[in-house]
Formats: structure tokens, C-alpha cells, sequence
């Protein structure tokens, strides 16, 4: 945990699905860091890690994709990111991709090593807990997203957020840690795939009668919150940091 | 439905509305993945096993000609007999030979996967032999002229009512009234019409789960106890593997089945472990007088000199499988390969070219749960991204999928561009919306729309109000 006098300005990267979608999640995001006592800066030179590049194996453009985002954050401590699948591209995947390109290996490595997801960084770095005045009330489940939990181990950090925040009660589902299905472009390249994940974690999730589903990465939530829809069903989808910062302030 | 791979999408949706078989891949999912994580907390080495099992498995392979060179040498001092196959073709030649040699009428055969990538059993029909599958699933399958959908529980996708009914049709000399409902009454009567194949049986064939150089023995493990009669009661052994099923010590073939039940089926060790070393001895009570191994390169050697040589690790236990999202929502069959699933998509590519299967590198949402259970700790998420750049460097993928994503790129490269962009398409979503929080249609957006509504944006971007709101 850092010692709060030496708190550094943190980088929020928004990931360009919050950037374009939900614009709302990359400012509760920015609240949650100041009140955890950082000081919040949003470069204007981020737009996308190159994830879907990447993952549609275009390597050269996930490179350009990565050096872009290096360059647009080599000056910050700590760099801070709402989507577990975004932030792995930093922390796992930009230091492998630029492994063997002299100018920027190190400077990836680096930035690998100060960049976090959003809840582990409140949960772990800054050492948060929430303190509302009136926090939400009602029910909610947790999906874990899969980069986040197996690619950076973020599965206790958002469970012991919501526990102290007082607000909705945590309703386990059974398989939370089972994919949803979204996959980036898997979810348009193979549809009935998708939805066949998306439906399967769906009736997961309504087993638990929770009004909404709740988790760290907007892909999922935006894919979940489609298919829910679609299916006619009442349950909502949100992200954490907008369900932390709700009863806040 | 005859699947190949290349006709993967209609392969998934066939899956999609087959009832019988999306109930059996809950089933599975639901009862195997508890199944293991229990076995697995009841061991806490086991972490640390998968990490000997990977280091074993890597060493093996690093010294994959000498193994090679050493079991050869043992088994021909204990009197069998190596046969080195270059591909599918030279593999079954070697068999059908052997069992020509033997004068062979029957053969009996324990369950192998190797031998069904080689398509071992059409090979040895034309040759003229009766080949038995003796193994329970893959029995039945066999009579219904069906491939395994699964490593390890080959006939995952039919119910114990199909078991039944495929019986009623094939065994026509028992009476029609017999009850069939109970699996017990099933596997009875496989076990009788089995038993008369074992004895009958001039030849038996079993694959092998590990080769062990230093002394020459080979090691099944099995629970239905099939391999070991077939691979004992008939004059003929022939053991059909991959070369990279090597490994140098006893020892080394023990951690490794350590881990390889526990991923598999969840249990602590399967019924049956045996080590097959040599011919009979003039003392052993019993044995078969000949012994074979035939040893299968089919591309093995092209993947261990290449980038993705750690998919030469596995150990076949099926774990990646049964965990896979994809594999439990379209089954083994879809796959149109012999080997489905994570570590199917990994090698169906070396083994029949990318080109035909091209969609499975594809079809994975990169979830990791399948490298989260390997057992050896193959990076499955990884070797199939390779195989993506393979394919993206061949222009295998569709068109309209390389001009989107090279339009996104461009776009963002130029972070002001990409952001006005964003906004006005974002705008423009609102517009279609009406005031409503979703769209249920969307043109060129039908991949999405089709099975999901589209959350529409809120409005603006987060890096331009947060520059505007802030005065920053």
C-alpha cells in the first residue's frame, strides 16, 4: 500500500469502449482515485491498447497499437485502467509484443510493471475501502471477467469493495468465473456461439434473483446487457466502479 | 451430419439445435468440472505436480530423438519390434502388415487416438479385417459409424438410451425383450459380446500413454480394462502411438499419470495403470508372442522444430476440453477433427492444414479456462493466436473483417480522429435509437443485433468531456 503523502498522479487509461459508450464509467472511475487520494490525468493521446488486432492476429498494427499507448503513458507513476482485458494488455501482453523492438522493450517492461485495473489498484495499492453515506441498496452478482481473473488474479479485490461499501447484497452465482462469451470479435465472427455462452451465464445469473449483474469490464457487461435485453429480462448490467461510486459523496 | 472442419458455422448450428446432445454437454460441464476441482483440493501438490509434469514433458521433448533412439533399443533387446512412420499413410501400411504377417483374421482394439487421426480402422477394413473397437464408448460408437467427440469419454454426446437402442439393433441374436435400462444391463452385455473378441482375436491394438525409453515398456492407463485383455490375450501386440509420447524414466511416466487421471476424469488414478515391456518370455505364464510399436510422426517432427512445439506436451487428458465455453455449447463433432476442443484447434491446423480449419484458431473467446486446467500448462490461448497470425499473414480470414479491423487501426492511430469519429457515430446511434436506451437493428451490425440489442452510447466521448468539463 502506498502512504498516502506520496500518492503520485495516476494515468487513466479509459479503454475505448468506455471512451465511446459509457463515458460515465471512466468519470466514476476518476471520482473512486480521488477519493483514494490521487490525483486523476487523462492523456489525450490514448484511444485503443490494439487488443483487437492483436487478437485477430494483425501483430503489426497490435505493435503500433501498443507503442501508442507506452508513449502516451510513459510519464505517469501509476497508470490505472477500468477493464481487466485492457489492463492485461499492458501488463501481459505489450511487454511480449515489443519484446524484440529495442526502443520501446524497456520502456513496455516498465509500464508494465505500474499499471493496474482499477479495483485491484483501489483494493490493493491505495489500500480503499468505501465509506457511503448511503450506498445502493438491492442485490447484486458478480461475473469475472476472464482477463482480469486469470491473466491478473482480480477476483477477491472487487468482492471485498462491495462487502465494505455496505450497499447491495453479493449474490454468488454458480460458474461466475465461466466466460460470457464476448471474446472482443469473437462475438461477431461466431454469434451463435456467443449467445449461446451469453444465455448459459445468464441463466446463472438470474438463478441468483439478483436485480443486476456486476463486473470490471464493459465488453462483457455491454454483451451481457445485450443478450439480457433481448431475452426480455428486468435484471440490469453495470460496471463496479460506477456501483462503488454510486453511494459515494 | 458428416462435419469437416471447414464447414465449421454450420457445424455449430446444427450443434445448436440438437437437444440431446446440449443436454449431455451440461451434463458435462457441470458434473466434470466439479469433479476435478474436487479431486484437485484434496492434493495440495498438485500446482506444484503441474509444474513437474511441464518440466518432464519439456525435457522429454528436448531429448525427444535420444528417448527415441533408447526405447527402440529396449524393445528390440525384449524382443519386439519398432516400426518409425512418417505419416498417416506409412503408419497404417505398417499395421495392416503386421496383421497380414500374423495371418490375421480378428483384431481387437483398445481405445486410441492416434489411431483414429490416422483413420486406422478404414485402413484395416479394406485390408480385409474384422476390427473390434473394445473400449465401451467407443464400441458403440463403432456401430454406429460415429467418430469420438471427446478424448477421454469418446461418447460423450449420446444418452444411455442411445447406448440401448444401438444394442437392440446390432446384438440381433438376443432376445428382443431384454431390458436395457439400466447401464449396468449395458455394459453386461458389451462386456459378453466383447469377451467373444478378446478370445477370438489374433491381433490386439492399443495406443499408448506414455513410451519409456529406459526400459522400453509402454504404459496404458485405462478404466474398463479393455486395453490390457486386448493387448494380452491375443499372439499379436501392436502399440500405435506419436513419437512424442516418449519420456525418459518410470518415474517420470508416474508423475505425469499423477496428474493425467485427476485432469481427466477427476479421479485419483484410473482403474487399470499397465506397463507393456517386450514380448512374452519363455517363463511368463502368458503375454503375446509378438510386439510391435508403431511410432507416428504425421507432422509431429514440423511442430517440435517450430514456434508452437509446447502443444507437444500434452498428455491427452481431455481436461481442456470438458473446461472450454465453446466446446460445451457445440460439442466434439463441430470441430469436424479428430481432436475438438482447445488443444484439437492447436493441432487440427499442423495436422490438416490451416487452410481447411481455419475457423477453429478462430472460434475460442480467449477465456483461458482450458490453460487454467492443462495439467502440463500448454498455453492453448497463445499457440492459437500463432495460428491467427498464420492466418492473417495468408489472408484466410473474411474480407470484410481485415478492411473493419484495419479501419479501426488507422482510426486509432490519430487519437483526435478516432475520438470525432466516435462521437458522431455515437450520434448517429442515438438518432436510429429514438430516445430509447437500445437498438434492436442495426444495418451491417446484424452479427450483433441478430442475437443481442446494441446498448446505445451515452453521448460524447470520456476523454473529450473530461478535457471540456474540467478545463483541462
Amino acid at each position: 500500500m502506498e502512504a498516502a503523502q506520496e500518492r503520485p498522479a495516476v494515468g487513466l487509461f479509459a479503454t475505448c469502449l468506455v471512451d465511446l459508450f459509457r463515458p460515465s464509467v471512466g468519470f466514476a472511475a476518476a471520482r473512486l482515485l480521488e477519493r483514494a487520494g490521487y490525483r486523476v490525468e487523462v492523456p489525450r493521446a490514448q484511444s485503443c491498447c490494439g487488443q483487437p488486432s492483436y487478437n485477430s492476429g494483425d501483430r503489426k498494427a497490435a505493435r503500433r497499437g501498443a507503442r501508442r499507448a507506452v508513449a502516451a503513458f510513459e510519464t505517469f507513476e501509476r497508470v490505472v485502467v477500468p477493464s481487466g482485458s485492457c489492463a492485461a494488455m499492458f501488463v501481459r501482453h505489450f511487454p511480449d509484443l515489443l519484446a524484440d523492438d529495442p526502443e520501446w522493450a524497456g520502456k513496455a517492461r516498465s509500464l508494465a510493471g505500474r499499471t493496474y485495473e482499477l479495483v485491484d489498484f483501489l483494493a490493493r495499492v491505495a489500500g480503499w475501502r468505501p465509506d457511503a453515506a448511503r450506498p445502493p441498496s438491492g442485490s447484486v452478482t458478480y461475473h469475472d471477467s476472464c482477463s482480469g481473473l486469470r491473466e491478473l488474479g482480480i477476483r477477491e479485490q472487487p468482492r471485498a469493495l462491495l462487502a465494505a461499501s455496505g450497499g447491495p447484497e453479493l449474490r454468488e452465482m454458480e460458474g461466475s468465473d465461466i466466460c460470457c462469451g464476448f471474446g472482443g470479435t469473437f462475438c461477431v465472427k461466431y454469434p451463435a456461439i456467443s449467445e449461446a455462452m451469453a444465455d448459459r451465464k445468464i441463466d446463472s445469473i438470474e438463478a441468483t434473483g439478483a436485480d443486476a449483474v456486476v463486473g470490471g469490464d464493459l465488453g462483457c457487461l455491454l454483451h451481457i446487457e445485450g443478450r439480457l435485453s433481448r431475452r426480455g429480462s428486468a435484471v440490469g448490467a453495470r460496471h463496479v466502479a460506477e456501483l462503488l461510486d454510486a453511494g459515494e459523496g | 451430419m458428416q462435419a469437416d472442419s471447414a464447414r465449421f458455422p454450420d457445424n455449430v448450428a446444427a450443434a445448436r439445435r440438437d437437444a440431446t446432445l446440449l443436454g449431455a454437454l451440461d451434463r458435462l460441464q457441470r458434473d466434470a468440472r466439479a469433479g476435478r476441482v474436487e479431486t484437485v483440493a484434496r492434493l495440495p501438490e498438485f500446482e506444484a505436480l503441474r509444474d513437474a509434469a511441464r518440466d518432464i514433458r519439456n525435457g522429454a521433448l528436448a531429448n525427444l530423438a535420444a528417448n527415441l533412439e533408447r526405447f527402440e533399443a529396449n524393445v528390440v533387446a525384449n524382443g519386439g519390434a519398432v516400426h518409425w512412420c512418417r505419416d498417416a499413410a506409412e503408419a497404417c501400411e505398417a499395421v495392416a502388415r503386421i496383421c497380414r504377417e500374423a495371418g490375421a483374421k480378428t483384431v481387437a482394439k483398445g481405445k486410441s487416438m492416434v489411431t483414429e487421426e490416422i483413420g486406422l480402422n478404414a485402413a484395416l477394413a479394406g485390408a480385409g479385417f474384422d476390427t473390434v473397437e473394445t473400449d465401451l464408448g467407443e464400441y458403440v460408437l463403432q456401430l454406429r459409424d460415429e467418430t469420438p467427440s471427446h478424448i477421454v469419454i469418446p461418447a460423450i454426446h449420446l444418452t444411455k438410451d442411445q447406448f440401448a437402442e444401438t444394442f437392440r439393433g446390432a446384438h440381433g441374436d438376443l432376445p428382443a425383450d431384454r431390458s436395457l435400462e439400466e447401464a449396468r444391463q449395458i455394459t453386461d452385455e458389451a462386456r459378453c459380446a466383447l469377451r467373444d473378441v478378446f478370445l477370438r482375436a489374433d491381433v490386439g491394438i492399443t495406443g499408448a500413454n506414455f513410451l519409456i525409453a529406459e526400459t522400453g515398456s509402454v504404459a496404458i492407463v485405462t478404466n474398463e480394462g479393455n486395453g490390457d485383455l486386448a493387448q494380452s490375450l491375443p499372439r499379436t501386440h501392436i502399440a500405435v502411438t506419436g513419437i512424442e509420447k516418449a519420456v525418459g524414466t518410470v518415474e517420470e511416466a508416474l508423475t505425469l499419470i499423477r496428474v493425467l487421471a485427476r485432469s481427466a476424469t477427476g479421479q485419483e488414478i484410473s482403474a487399470y495403470t499397465t506397463f507393456a515391456t517386450g514380448a512374452k518370455r519363455e517363463d511368463d505364464a502368458a503375454g503375446p508372442e509378438n510386439f510391435h510399436v508403431v511410432l507416428v510422426d504425421n507432422g509431429r517432427s514440423d511442430l517440435l522444430a517450430g514456434p508452437k512445439r509446447e502443444i507437444l506436451r500434452c498428455i491427452r487428458c481431455g481436461a481442456c476440453q470438458t473446461v472450454c465455453p465453446v466446446y460445451g455449447a457445440v460439442g466434439g463433432h463441430a470441430y469436424g477433427a479428430v481432436y475438438a476442443g482447445p488443444v484439437g484447434s492447436v493441432l487440427t491446423p499442423a495436422l490438416a492444414g490451416l487452410e481447411k480449419s481455419k475457423h477453429l484458431p478462430e472460434a475460442s473467446s480467449f477465456c483461458g479456462a482450458c490453460e487454467a486446467v492443462c495439467p502440463v500448462r500448454i498455453p492453448l490461448p497463445r499457440l492459437l493466436r500463432m495460428w491467427r497470425e498464420d492466418a492473417f499473414q495468408a489472408h484466410l480470414g473474411p474480407k470484410v473483417m481485415r478492411w473493419g479491423l484495419f479501419a479501426w487501426s488507422a482510426l486509432t492511430a490519430w487519437p483526435w480522429a478516432y475520438r470525432t469519429a466516435g462521437g458522431i457515430g455515437g450520434r448517429m446511434l442515438r438518432l436510429m435509437a429514438m430516445g430509447r436506451g437500445r437498438l434492436t437493428r442495426l444495418p451491417f451490425a446484424g452479427k450483433w443485433t441478430g442475437g443481442r440489442d446494441l446498448p446505445v452510447p451515452e453521448g460524447g466521448t470520456f476523454v473529450g468531456k473530461w478535457h471540456g468539463r474540467r478545463g483541462r
